[in-house]
């Protein structure tokens, strides 16, 4: 950052730290390791480090079925795995042909913003805490729990959630699943709205945040910024606006965007989109359509249990699908979805087989982290680390 | 522009501008897919970018493949572009074989490659030439051999610790 350049010694007299900022720094809210050449406060060069937990999905993927490749989508962002397990079963269905009804879009749709709202949930108020607003940290966070005990109620998990099959969802939401949306679609926007207040104009956090690791639209492009950092930096790209899935051009909402794509922007920018997410599941539950919650293709979609030990097809169908026999057509397909820190893409190329013949993540934080070096550059350690958290750097998905 | 108008568009633009180094391309799905000639994946992916009426400004992603069954041209690269104004996006593939794993880098034209054919070179051992800092990313650094390609097994097979009398490994 410019602003600091009165700080820095003439070049005679440098004398520079070099700091591993982690491997496990717990500011660093997982496996980072930024090796930083330090001239007193002032970052003069940092090398990241990736892989520490590296585990090899795109290998692993080559020799599952279909149906089990899910679960490993599911670790990739770990703070809103329905949404990668979502776009994974639309790829699939892409691959297959498969049309899915309006109501499993419908429910699809609504999963996937709540779990938009709990990745924002975590990314605003770590960006509170670590410019010292606890309070977010440890009063708005329990809105993450609601949403995780709707998750619990529709499919049984609450992190690593494997929710949805490839046509659909596993089951309708229960009675119970419904009464806890109506209860949290009243709560969360007091919730939201106090936290906002708290922090959005508070003159310590504007000045800590503001100016604080900002990098612009075009700097972003080139860096293949997707999701909130690239909006906050003033550009309109959403993937459910350019090449809507899962029945999103049936719903009225805004992209909001910033324009100086620094933390303040980025953290913005999040706030408004769980506004925007609460309206999008408010007009998912006005307009919910009747029918089916799953396509009828019966040779992908795991039958019902009581049908698989009662009806010789259903049988046949489970035998087939949880043993990954079942025809796949030849062909390469691209899906992308709007996850929760930008575009997560599928890159699936069938040869016919149980399993992919490759499968490719584009995954949003693996290619935006590498900017990180640039955006903190010049800037304060601390600032450092502010700008990191407000980037929504999941370890899981950047390691893969 | 449908699908297959913006195929049909492309593949006469690059056959002007490139002649026989543009060598086919289909349609899979939604996308356009480009096949070009290796050594000029450089100036194709700059002329798509720059010029203005084409405007494929972002790199969605970059993506090794090891087709070991497809003799003379066993590895491959694809480049995904999208034009975000006209929301056009497509697939450029470059083949080659395998004793032949140079790819000129494309950092000088996005930076968001670094990682990209890193994470590439790390997996499947493309040599990209004047790529900055060629350094395994996801790996540890020790190791020996390309785990994407098709001829390695799930588990290391060079691995001693996990010797299973009863099943296997």
């Amino acid at each position: 950052m410019s602003t600091n350049n009165h700080l820095i010694k003439p070049e005679a007299e440098k004398e520079y730290n070099i700091l591993n900022l982690g491997p496990t720094h717990p500011a660093t809210h997982g496996i980072f390791q930024n090796i930083l050449k330090m001239d007193g406060e002032i970052i003069m060069h940092a090398d990241p480090t990736v892989g520490y937990i590296h585990r090899a999905f795109e290998k692993i993927a080559e020799h599952r079925p279909y149906n089990q490749i899910t679960p490993l989508t599911d670790r990739l962002n770990y703070c809103s795995s329905p949404i990668n397990n979502m776009g994974w079963h639309m790829t699939v269905e892409k691959l297959i042909g498969c049309e899915v009804p309006k109501r499993a879009d419908y429910l699809r749709v609504i999963i996937m913003e709540l779990s938009r709202i709990a990745d924002h949930v975590i990314c605003t108020t770590i960006i509170g805490q670590d410019t010292g607003a606890t309070t977010g940290f440890l009063y708005f966070f329990q809105m993450r729990e609601k949403i995780y005990e709707i998750f619990e109620e529709v499919c049984g998990a609450r992190l690593t959630t494997n929710i949805g099959r490839v046509g659909g969802m596993e089951r309708d939401f229960s009675e119970v699943a419904w009464a806890k949306l109506k209860i949290f679609m009243v709560e969360f926007p007091k919730f939201l709205k106090e936290f906002q207040s708290l922090i959005e104009r508070n003159r310590i956090f504007m000045d800590r945040t503001i100016d604080c690791g900002p990098i612009t639209g075009e700097r972003a492009l080139a860096y293949g910024f997707t999701g909130p950092n690239l909006r906050a930096a003033g550009i309109d790209y959403d993937v459910r606006v350019a090449n809507p899935y899962s029945s999103y051009q049936d719903f009225d909402f805004s992209i909001p965007i910033g324009s100086n794509g620094d933390t303040y922007d980025r953290f913005m920018v999040r706030i408004q989109e769980m506004w925007e997410s609460v309206s999008i599941i408010k007009q998912a539950l006005d307009k919910m359509p009747k029918g089916e919650f799953h396509a009828d293709v019966p040779e992908f979609y795991l039958p019902n249990k009581e049908d698989v030990y009662s009806k010789m097809e259903a049988l046949i169908y489970h035998f087939k699908i949880v043993m990954g026999e079942m025809d796949v057509p030849k062909g390469e397909v691209y899906h992308s979805v709007e996850g929760g820190n930008g575009e997560l893409g599928f890159y699936l190329i069938s040869d016919g087989n149980r399993s992919p013949f490759r499968l490719h993540f584009r995954r949003p934080c693996f290619i935006y982290y590498q900017a990180y070096p640039e955006m903190i550059t010049g800037g304060l350690l601390s600032d450092a680390i502010l700008t990191m958290s407000s980037m929504n750097v999941i370890a899981g998905e950047l390691d893969a | 522009m449908n699908t297959t108008e913006l195929f049909d568009h492309l593949s006469e633009k690059l056959k002007s501008q490139f002649g026989d180094d543009f060598i086919g391309g289909e349609i899979q799905y939604d996308f356009p897919v480009l096949i070009v000639e290796k050594k000029r994946i450089i100036d194709v992916l700059q002329f798509l970018k720059t010029t203005p009426e084409l405007n494929f400004n972002f790199l969605t992603t970059l993506c090794g493949i090891h087709m070991p069954e497809n003799k003379g041209a066993e590895l491959a690269v694809m480049y995904q572009l999208h034009n975000m104004v006209e929301n056009w996006r497509i697939r450029i593939k470059i083949f080659m074989e395998d004793g032949d794993t140079k790819v000129p880098s494309i950092t000088s034209i996005w930076p968001a490659a670094n990682w990209m054919e890193r994470q590439e070179y790390d997996f499947f051992g493309f040599k990209f030439v004047g790529h900055p800092d060629l350094r395994r990313i996801l790996n540890m650094d020790e190791m020996n051999y390309f785990p994407m390609r098709k001829e390695y097994p799930l588990e290391d097979g060079s691995r001693d610790d996990k010797n299973d009398k009863m099943f296997g490994r």
